[in-house]
């Protein structure tokens, strides 16, 4: 398919990161902490500008993995994303999940939260998924309600993942770049942009990752996450278990022209290699995060 | 109502014209994707948080009971960490899943939710053995909230660690060797004699371990979580023991001074 990149110049914005969705923040390239990685980060103490934890895993009572999160907490910046909000399931928030959030909000002092812009969650039975949403208004209007029940409860900014995905509703009323805009506008939060998920889901649906990175608002952009993915015959999976792939950094030189340069994660979360191995994939991100208007034009990417 | 999915295959008469096809996968293919993942990473987590009581089964009994377990009670908690908590309940409505070893495996379901409780339960702030010096019959001593006291009839504690050792090992020995361990470890299962012990599971310095207790050292253990005064505890606990009086209460001076040590108690207000 032919692929038409616009770029007008009002797609850019004046390059400025911090902003109020992640509380006014100027973190740089961060990493997603990984228990594997506990031993070497405490001993070795490497220089990482901060740590993107997953909430749920420190949501307990007590024990090691409270204790491990004090110890990184004493060196370093730590910033929260969960994955269990689930802000697009038709129910009420778990008030036991919020609860105890809040407790890590503070324990940690997040300047700002993140959750996926997805569902996983019926009649209180739980699919620990990440499931996408009929792109309606009706489902936008609800998801943008409990965006905002959740940032009230948790007096501290919110910024929504879009998610991978591999399969569509013939219900849609919308594309998914429209639905996103929809939530954030109506929840008034901001975007934790994730590329190789875009790439993913324009690979799975057959869509340009261009149209969906130049709809983005790019003043509601928090955060930005790399990955690496598997690919398939039929389709691809977002395995977390690669390297980040060229065409998904294509499109992160891309995001970082349009929002500046952006408090960025890689994440891996499967096959685990080393503390080293991750860290230096994720500084790959540093060329194009210090000066994204000085590289060479991006390549377009077919879907 | 019929489930959607079971065990990672999708119904094929259930209805999915919900979803798009796309060129490359149909409606049902694109659910497909969503349904092994599910039951990849429901049955994953279990197969993590209960090895004991996969060596006990065999590996195609437990993914058997797994897979009936998870249809009939899935997931009621935000946490993967709670997927195993009706597990003995419900194994105890179905027993046939447990082949001839519902007894063994209800024990080891016991001990291996104990576990999971016990790594990461609520600390309170250590009683410590100085504070005890003001130990008196009205003060109300608490049990620290991570620490599970189990009556079990197997001594599924001595099998657990020995399948946590197997595993351990399982990046450095041969397959030749592995196999070998594997088969005795089954062998000891099938041998393993009745017997009824009483345990503790706790954790120290952020690791969890299984402590055998005294009949008696239990029932005073039990009767201090309810928060009694210790008085009335060991009045209640200690009052039918068969060990001579001035016995027991060297016994009882040399369980508290293990207990502070070991951290397991915390003041109750």
């Amino acid at each position: 398919m032919a692929h038409a990149l616009v770029r007008a110049p009002q797609l850019y914005r004046k390059q400025v990161p911090a902003n109020r969705f992640n509380g006014f923040t100027d973190y740089g390239i961060g990493v997603g902490l990984r228990i594997p990685h506990y031993r070497h980060i405490l001993e070795k103490k490497p220089v990482v500008s901060w740590f993107e934890i997953i909430s749920e895993n420190y949501m307990v009572d007590g024990g090691r993995p409270l204790a491990i999160l004090d110890q990184i907490l004493e060196q370093y910046r730590v910033v929260q994303h969960g994955v269990s909000m689930y802000f697009g399931s038709a129910e009420p928030h778990n008030r036991d999940h919020l609860r105890r959030l809040k407790d890590l909000v503070k324990r940690t002092k997040t300047p700002w939260v993140t959750d996926h812009l997805c569902w996983g969650s019926v009649d209180g039975r739980y699919t620990h998924d990440l499931l996408p949403m009929p792109y309606t208004f009706e489902a936008a209007k609800l998801t943008a309600r409990k965006v905002r029940e959740a940032r009230s409860f948790l007096e501290v900014p919110i910024a929504v993942e879009n998610v991978s995905s591999y399969a569509e509703f013939h219900e849609s009323e919308m594309t998914e770049w429209e639905f996103l805009n929809e939530v954030v506008e109506r929840a008034d939060c901001g975007i934790l942009l994730d590329v190789n998920n875009i790439y993913v889901s324009s690979r799975n649906h057959s869509f340009d990752p261009y149209d969906y990175l130049n709809s983005v608002p790019a003043e509601r952009v928090a955060q930005i996450h790399i990955a690496g993915h598997s690919k398939f015959t039929k389709y691809i999976l977002d395995t977390h278990d690669h390297p980040v792939i060229d065409p998904v950094w294509k499109l992160y030189q891309h995001a970082l022209r349009r929002v500046g340069p952006t408090a960025t994660v890689l994440e891996w979360d499967d096959r685990i290699p080393s503390f080293e191995e991750v860290h230096a994939e994720a500084r790959k991100a540093e060329k194009y995060f210090a000066a994204p208007a000085a590289m060479p034009e991006p390549m377009p990417v077919a879907p | 109502m019929r489930p959607l999915v079971a065990g990672g295959h999708v119904d094929p008469q259930a209805p999915v014209d919900y979803i798009k096809p796309n060129d490359r996968l149909t409606s049902l293919e694109r659910l497909e994707i969503y349904s092994r993942s599910y039951w990849y990473r429901l049955l994953d987590s279990l197969y993590e948080d209960f090895p004991g009581l996969r060596a006990i089964l065999g590996q195609r009994a437990f993914e058997r009971l797994a897979n009936a377990y998870l249809t009939e009670r899935p997931s009621a908690s935000w946490t993967l960490r709670n997927l195993g908590s009706r597990l003995e309940e419900w194994l105890r409505r179905n027993p046939t899943f447990a082949g001839g070893r519902l007894a063994l495996a209800l024990d080891m379901i016991c001990l291996e939710w104990a576990h999971i409780e016990a790594f990461d339960g609520k600390e309170e702030t250590v009683l410590g053995p100085e504070d005890l010096l003001e130990l008196g019959p009205g003060l109300r001593i608490g049990l620290q909230p991570h620490i599970r006291l189990i009556e079990l009839r197997y001594p599924v504690d001595n099998l657990r660690v020995k399948v946590n050792a197997a595993s351990e090992e399982h990046g450095t020995a041969s397959n030749a060797v592995l196999r070998r361990k594997a088969g005795g470890l089954v062998r000891r299962i099938h041998r393993m004699p009745p017997e009824h012990i009483f345990l503790a599971v706790h954790r120290l310095d952020f690791m969890v371990y299984y402590r055998r207790l005294d009949a008696d050292e239990f029932r005073l253990l039990a009767a201090l979580g309810k928060a009694v005064p210790v008085g009335k505890a060991m009045e209640a606990a200690l009052e039918d023991s068969p060990v001579p009086v001035e016995d027991l209460r060297r016994r009882v001076e040399t369980w508290f001074a293990a207990w502070a040590e070991m951290g397991w108690l915390c003041r109750r207000s």
